[in-house]
């Protein structure tokens, strides 16, 4: 084979998509790139995954809308997709579990691939008479990889009491790995540098440096929609089309779950809505 | 009875080297604006590429950069492309195209409306700063663009634009002309850098549109011999100023 094995990555990014917007789907490309670059990946496939109704963030609307909107912005992607398992759960899923989840998805696609490539190599070995290193015990070790994307400011969260279980961010990064975007005011080598856990594991976790800075945040787009304000050219116009198509994003939809508390702060505290 | 809103059309001239998300923002973002202060409807839009002769360093041919903006702009109803300075023999002066289209608009509305219309000059920030640049613009210029026509000028937070009026006699006399929007959105989706990842083989999905990134790959624009075009080459406008005193003295 050629020279070094390449490690092949998949990248998931969990968040809110309250909408989806340019700036959600830069990241996925500076991702890729940046882990290319490296010589040491490919990036084989990009998972949106948008949270569950019962993450009870302020302002959230329905996931069924927020799927759809991610679907219409990544029409246009050839590696990049929307995946619905997480927001089909009944109640909020701890991210440390879409992770895995999607992780073993990922290694039964593996799986499937294997055997038919064991039957190609072995063709391939029959006619060409090389060595054939790579065996399934090696599997594991060069095996694909699931990398969590976020922003800078997911690192950040880690430190924010009660938000996340110390032991899931242990596994998040030192299991999987993370690919994290820099954002203006954020900085990620500091966070990592401050925290025991990221330090510990901070060859698993990638920072990629936004030179372009672009901070389209879901919070801006639905603030410019309440005041009757061009969304246009922030987000996909497909998205800008169904936003209106559906009216979303009024004021009314950002009062929803004013009174509630977040999902992972009501598990972890007992905390419970007034 | 409620005052008639006066017409309006922005006009940007630029490079357009390419075109990029940002650059259409501007135009969302002003005629958000200019709606909001109850004053001004505004009727359209026009991207203006500027001439090959402007000489500005990485500069791709006029064609492929109307090209590349009429394919973003496909899908916008209000704002065109214009390829008249594009086609002109030489650089054109920003006011000689702003009274081009001026007298264009007035054709169109055939002094049909009460109050007439009005062009404006769409620009970023930094636009307001080459005021300061010496030779590049003519004072008697400055004067009419901000007197007789006036900015829309978009920012990105800070307090640039203001102290660019300020630091200008020119434009602080004429401040009520100069319209100032700000976009709290840091978005600094530069041509320079898409051209920069384009060079280094990085994606610019999402920056630009996608049918502009695949009229870039088709015609293989923006490389590291297309960035070293008119290197060397002093800029038009400052070109053409140096001449001027000459000129004069010959009169």
């Amino acid at each position: 084979m050629e020279g070094q094995s390449v490690t092949k990555v998949v990248l998931l990014s969990c968040g809110s998509f309250n909408p989806i917007t340019n700036m959600h789907l830069r990241m996925f490309e500076l991702a890729r790139d940046h882990l290319e670059d490296t010589g040491q990946y490919k990036v084989v496939k990009g998972i949106i995954s948008p949270v569950g109704d019962g993450y009870k963030k302020k302002g959230l609307i329905d996931a069924y809308h927020r799927q759809e909107m991610a679907k219409l912005a990544t029409e246009n992607s050839d590696w990049i997709t929307v995946d619905t398992w997480e927001s089909l759960q009944p109640v909020w899923v701890e991210t440390v579990k879409v992770v895995r989840h999607h992780y073993n998805e990922m290694l039964a696609a593996e799986q499937k691939n294997d055997d038919v490539d064991t039957v190609k190599y072995a063709k391939k070995r029959r006619i060409e008479g090389n060595y054939f290193e790579d065996s399934s015990h090696d599997k594991r070790r060069g095996g694909p990889q699931l990398m969590l994307l976020c922003g800078a400011d997911i690192l950040e969260s880690f430190g924010i009491p009660n938000l996340w279980k110390q032991d899931d961010i242990a596994e998040i990064v030192g299991r999987y790995g993370l690919v994290c975007i820099t954002r203006s005011g954020n900085d990620p080598h500091k966070c990592i540098h401050q925290s025991e856990i990221l330090w510990k594991y901070r060859k698993n976790i990638q920072v990629v440096q936004e030179w372009v800075t672009n901070e389209i945040s879901a919070t801006h787009v639905r603030r410019a929609l309440r005041r009757g304000r061009s969304v246009r050219y922030l987000l996909p116009d497909a998205v800008v089309h169904y936003i209106q198509e559906h009216d979303l994003y009024s004021a009314e939809s950002e009062q929803k779950n004013a009174d509630v508390v977040l999902a992972p702060l009501q598990k972890y505290t007992g905390a419970s809505s007034s | 009875m409620a005052t008639r809103r006066v017409p309006l059309v922005l006009l940007a001239c630029g490079s357009f080297n390419p075109i990029t998300n940002q650059h259409m923002r501007l135009f969302e973002l002003a005629r958000d604006h200019m709606h909001s202060t109850g004053q001004y409807q505004v009727v359209g839009g026009i991207v203006s590429p500027v001439s090959d002769g402007y000489g500005k360093q990485g500069l791709v041919l006029a064609k492929h950069r109307i090209a590349m903006a009429k394919l973003a702009l496909q899908s916008s109803d209000w704002v065109k492309v214009d390829e008249w300075e594009s086609q002109q023999p030489d650089w054109t002066e920003t006011v000689v195209t702003m009274r081009y289209h001026y007298g264009r608009i007035l054709e169109q509305f055939e002094q049909r409306t009460v109050p007439g219309p009005q062009l404006k000059l769409l620009c970023g920030a930094d636009f307001l700063d080459t005021f300061k640049i010496p030779g590049l613009w003519r004072d008697d210029h400055v004067q009419e663009v901000a007197g007789r026509f006036g900015f829309v000028c978009v920012s990105r937070g800070g307090l640039e634009p203001e102290r660019a009026v300020h630091e200008s006699d020119t434009l602080s006399r004429h401040s009520q002309n100069i319209f100032l929007v700000r976009e709290w959105v840091k978005n600094a989706t530069s041509a320079t850098e898409v051209r920069r990842a384009l060079r280094r083989g990085m994606s610019v999905k999402y920056l630009i549109p996608d049918s502009v990134i695949e009229y870039i790959h088709q015609h293989n624009l923006y490389t590291e011999d297309s960035e070293r075009r008119n290197e060397g080459t002093v800029l038009r406008p400052l070109a053409k100023q140096a001449q001027q005193p000459v000129k004069s003295l010959d009169d």
